[in-house]
């Protein structure tokens, strides 16, 4: 396929998505916006109470109040569940305990929402409270006042501790060694759609559940465990999600519940969460605690690392162990680190529980790494983009912790960012209160491994080809807005030489599509790109076979392109794709065919490498102007310059769109976005008071788009909605000691840390006292040596 | 509940419905007039997402009720089009991908169109303070500021008379 690049006609076009006209005259239906006949309406009780014991539910008069079609208590739910299946901790309404302030407690059906709500008001919980535990520190400090009654001790979720080779022996070898602490605060995704679902028990007694989900397989599969039912009875239809950036990844109280209420009631029960419910589901970013140690040799050459991370994980185990092992897995994919420690633990807190956002468990040690990385350039007299770009791994490469990187674009996108913004020449010279700063990052396009354990495909497509030209392409995928329906049009459009306009693709739908498992860990145009691919393919051979018997020309000179399928040789030699396709179907009977992907086997070979390897990984750098006001604290940023490994822009369009709203995300986040609680409660749920950026504070952004055309992505691509958010906040950091000479070393940078800092009183983070498990020491698998020199990456 | 009758207009028509008296004109507008388009992100006036016109100056409907807007010309995401043919803003949304999820563009152009009435050629500092109220999750807001300029520029050369 080396000529691929030059032939194509609709990949690598900036093309408006097939979604477009639909989302802009408000015609989307989100799944709040569905109404069925007959529909009820359902409100949760949330617990007031951060930990306490349910000594008894009476529901009594909820039940009896005018409206009131139907309650439910969690003993009649009483199967557990999780996202992971080493975590399934959950239950849709709390069986004898609640973990957190807004734990669902009973649930209401009625007539209309305000009799429902009204209705919660009768419901009587008497409940025996328990210590509650709103930090590390203190979850660490009663081991006695156990959260959940699994785990190795106390509140300890999970630990972990393995030595990638001989770590100590690379210590010995250092000739300098510095060590840093950092916090990362927790914060939330903030979707702008608050969460829905809707459920409906047909006449046949199976049920059908729309929600705002971003993993319908998941939330099939745990409707069918906690409703005791053949998963064949139950239809999942994701919605298009109004934003998820992670939030809308795990089964959640309310769709199960939605669910038993439709069976209860025989009708069809909505709930729809209010903005404060979106912030007790929560499963944003973890609060992190990090430690980080690095052995050097004089010119730079890391000769061990050694990294330990704390997560503060709420209530509930959601994500959890697979955020634990994400914080240490993947350092090493970016800068050549021979010997590699990591030690980590997860603990349970009563506070709504983390999980994936956007980065999921990267993001806090990228911005640990990052500003370690300027700190030890510091101490050394070396220039931070020259020790990024000397150091930078080749293709090829396999890490100390046995991740294997194919395409690796990073010092293309390293060197885009210094060029453009003039980093070399006007670092330290701005002016005072000005400053520039460079990160640079790396992130998985896709998860190797599936949530549960299984031999079957990832991502699977199915084609339909209709005899009057038009294709139907279905496929499990879920699109929240990144534009994965749009991926398929392309790819399919691309393989049959059509148009993304004659495709109609449904997606997202338990019953009529092929699983997907859903929308994270950027793993969606890699997959769904591979299956729909080979799916495409499959039926374009049936096509070409008919169409070349036709023409008279050997198969493997047709081509398909502009609606045609011609001779490449002789292109009058033609036919229109639809006659193409009678033809075919003449000869074969019904067109269609199917496509699937699953990720390459990992070479990795220890327990807990599930997380971390990926099919390949996309990298990013990024370089950050900003202004510090020393009066006030406040941080402006000016520019942000940021170049983003992609391996193919399948749409650069939707590529910058996808890379501007990471720049966006982790600005936030890095300059205000915080959880606060206070007395056991959420400080702020509100979107007024927890802060996120406006158009106001929004700056310019030079977008970037590098290529490396990675033969594992479909055309060469990889992810693009993750990784543009990660090098951005280790560069604000950065920046802000160019401008200002202080550290900040935990996120969020609000005025008032900058304020401290200048004035000498900023007390900096310091780590969770914890011993960590015995080491799992995991020899290499092969020489960790420096490999050739990095290979030309392609624009 | 009590119930109430309604006189609205909306998006140039006569509407008359019976509603709860309690119920905003958002809720109205999406359950009683049976017009989704218009979204709620917050229900407190806090994020913009359900902006709609009224006599052409945006105004949030979570914290409008109905009463208020009798005998005013209500506008939605609904009513921007011109039949099946785009208002230059939603095809300059569309054209650059300024929609991701698309849950707050409703508001983003309401608040957008109003803009444009009032300042045909506006600064880019006009435009993100006209939409400051709104917020987006998704975008980082640039490619709809580049939506708006567009729209701008398209709708100043419509109007602009041929020589």
């Amino acid at each position: 396929m080396a000529d691929e690049a030059t032939v194509l006609s609709i990949v690598g076009q900036s093309l408006p998505k097939v979604d477009a006209a639909a989302k802009v005259t408000g015609q989307t239906l989100f799944a709040d916006d569905l109404v069925l006949p007959r529909m009820l309406y359902a409100r949760l009780l949330r617990s007031p109470h951060p930990h306490a014991r349910i000594r008894s539910i009476d529901v009594s008069r909820a039940a009896a109040h005018p409206g009131v079609v139907a309650t439910l208590v969690g003993s009649e739910l009483p199967i557990p569940f999780g996202i992971l299946p080493v975590s399934q901790d959950e239950h849709a309404l709390a069986v004898d305990k609640v973990r957190f302030v807004g734990d669902p407690v009973a649930a209401v059906a009625a007539l209309d929402e305000e009799t429902a709500e009204a209705a919660l008001a009768l419901v009587a919980v008497d409940y025996e409270v328990l210590p509650p535990l709103m930090s590390i520190d203190e979850a660490l400090r009663r081991p006695d006042a156990r959260i959940h009654d699994y785990g190795p001790r106390g509140n300890v979720h999970k630990e972990v501790s393995f030595d990638f080779g001989d770590v100590a022996a690379g210590f010995a070898e250092a000739d300098h060694v510095r060590e840093d602490t950092f916090f990362f605060e927790g914060n939330t995704h903030l979707p702008m759609e608050q969460h829905a679902a809707l459920a409906a028990l047909g006449p046949d007694g199976k049920l059908t559940l729309w929600s705002s989900t971003q993993t319908p397989h998941y939330v099939h599969r745990a409707l069918a465990k906690v409703l005791e039912m053949p998963p064949a009875h139950i239809r999942v239809i994701a919605c298009p999600n109004g934003g998820g950036f992670g939030g809308k990844s795990d089964p959640f109280s309310h769709e199960i519940v939605a669910a038993r209420l439709s069976q209860k009631t025989g009708r069809p029960v909505k709930i729809t969460l209010s903005r404060e419910e979106v912030f007790y589901c929560h499963r944003g970013r973890h609060p992190v605690s990090m430690w980080i140690k690095t052995g050097l040799k004089k010119d730079g050459t890391i000769t061990a690392m050694h990294f330990r991370s704390v997560l503060d994980g709420g209530a509930y185990g959601s994500y959890g162990v697979a955020s634990l092992y994400y914080t240490g897995a993947l350092q090493t994919v970016t800068y050549r680190i021979p010997r590699y420690k990591f030690e980590g633990a997860r603990i349970f807190t009563n506070k709504p529980p983390c999980g994936p956002k956007r980065g999921h468990g990267t993001p806090q040690p990228r911005y640990a790494l990052e500003c370690h990385i300027d700190k030890f350039c510091h101490d050394l007299g070396l220039d931070p983009a020259e020790w990024r770009l000397r150091n930078t791994l080749a293709p090829g490469a396999v890490t100390a912790n046995q991740m294997k990187v194919r395409t690796i674009g990073l010092r293309e996108c390293l060197e885009r960012v210094v060029e453009r913004s003039g980093f070399a020449a006007r670092r330290g010279r701005l002016g005072p209160g000005r400053g520039l700063g460079l990160a640079a990052s790396a992130y998985i396009s896709g998860a190797g491994l599936p949530i549960y354990w299984n031999a079957m495909p990832h991502s699977g497509v199915q084609i339909k080809v209709d005899r009057g030209g038009g294709v139907a392409v279905f496929c499990g995928s879920t699109d929240i807005g990144q534009g994965s329906d749009s991926v398929l049009a392309y790819v399919v459009a691309e393989e049959l030489g059509i148009r993304p306009e004659d495709i109609r693709v449904v997606t997202a739908d338990t019953d009529l599509t092929p699983v997907d498992l859903g929308s994270y860990s950027s793993r969606v145009t890699l997959m769904t790109g591979n299956a729909a691919i080979q799916a495409a393919r499959r039926v374009r051979e049936q096509i070409f076979a008919a169409a070349a018997k036709k023409l008279e020309v050997p198969a493997a000179r047709l081509r398909a392109a502009s609606r045609r399928v011609f001779d490449v040789a002789d292109p009058s030699r033609a036919l229109a794709f639809a006659e193409a396709v009678v033809l075919a179907e003449s000869e074969f009977g019904t067109l269609g065919a199917v496509g699937s992907y699953k990720p390459p086997r990992s070479i990795a070979k220890w327990k807990g490498a599930g997380v971390g390897p990926s099919p390949t990984y996309s990298y990013s750098a990024s370089v950050v102007e900003l202004s510090a006001d020393r009066e006030t604290g406040l941080v402006r940023i000016d520019k942000v310059w940021i170049a983003h490994d992609v391996g193919k822009a399948i749409n650069p369009l939707l590529v910058i769109g996808q890379v501007e709203g990471s720049v966006y995300m982790a600005l936030g986040e890095v300059l205000m976005e915080e959880q606060s609680f206070r007395k056991g409660r959420h400080k702020i749920p509100s979107m007024l008071e927890y802060k996120s950026p406006t158009t106001l504070e929004m700056p310019p952004v030079d977008s970037i788009l590098v290529e490396t055309l990675d033969p594992e992505g479909p055309y060469g691509a990889k992810e693009c909605g993750q990784g543009p958010l990660l090098p951005v906040i280790p560069a604000v950091a950065n920046a802000l000691f160019d401008a200002l000479g202080v550290r900040i070393d935990e996120i969020p940078i609000t005025p008032e840390k900058v304020l401290a800092a200048l004035e000498g009183r900023l007390r900096g983070p310091r780590m969770p006292e914890l011993t960590y498990p015995e080491t799992v020491v995991v020899p290499p698998l092969e020489p960790t040596a420096p490999a050739a020199a990095p290979q030309e990456s392609r624009r | 509940m009590e119930k109430a009758t309604v006189r609205l207009r909306v998006n140039g028509e006569r509407r008359e419905v019976l509603a709860p008296v309690h119920h905003t004109l958002l809720e109205v507008l999406r359950e009683e007039l049976g017009l989704p388009g218009t979204k709620h992100g917050c229900e407190l006036g806090e994020c913009g997402t359900c902006t709609v016109l009224v006599d052409g100056r945006p105004i949030l409907s979570c914290l409008a009720l109905p009463v208020e807007c009798e005998g005013r010309e209500i506008t939605t995401v609904e009513g921007l089009a011109d039949g099946a043919v785009l208002h230059p803003l939603q095809q300059a949304f569309a054209e650059l991908g300024s929609a991701q999820c698309g849950y707050c563009i409703p508001g983003f152009l309401l608040s957008a169109a109003a803009l444009l009435r009032e300042r045909p050629r506006p600064t880019r500092q006009e435009i993100a303070e006209a939409t400051a109220g709104n917020l987006c999750r998704c975008t980082g807001y640039l490619k709809i500021f580049e939506a708006i300029e567009l729209a701008a520029e398209r709708m100043a050369e419509a109007a602009a008379p041929r020589g």
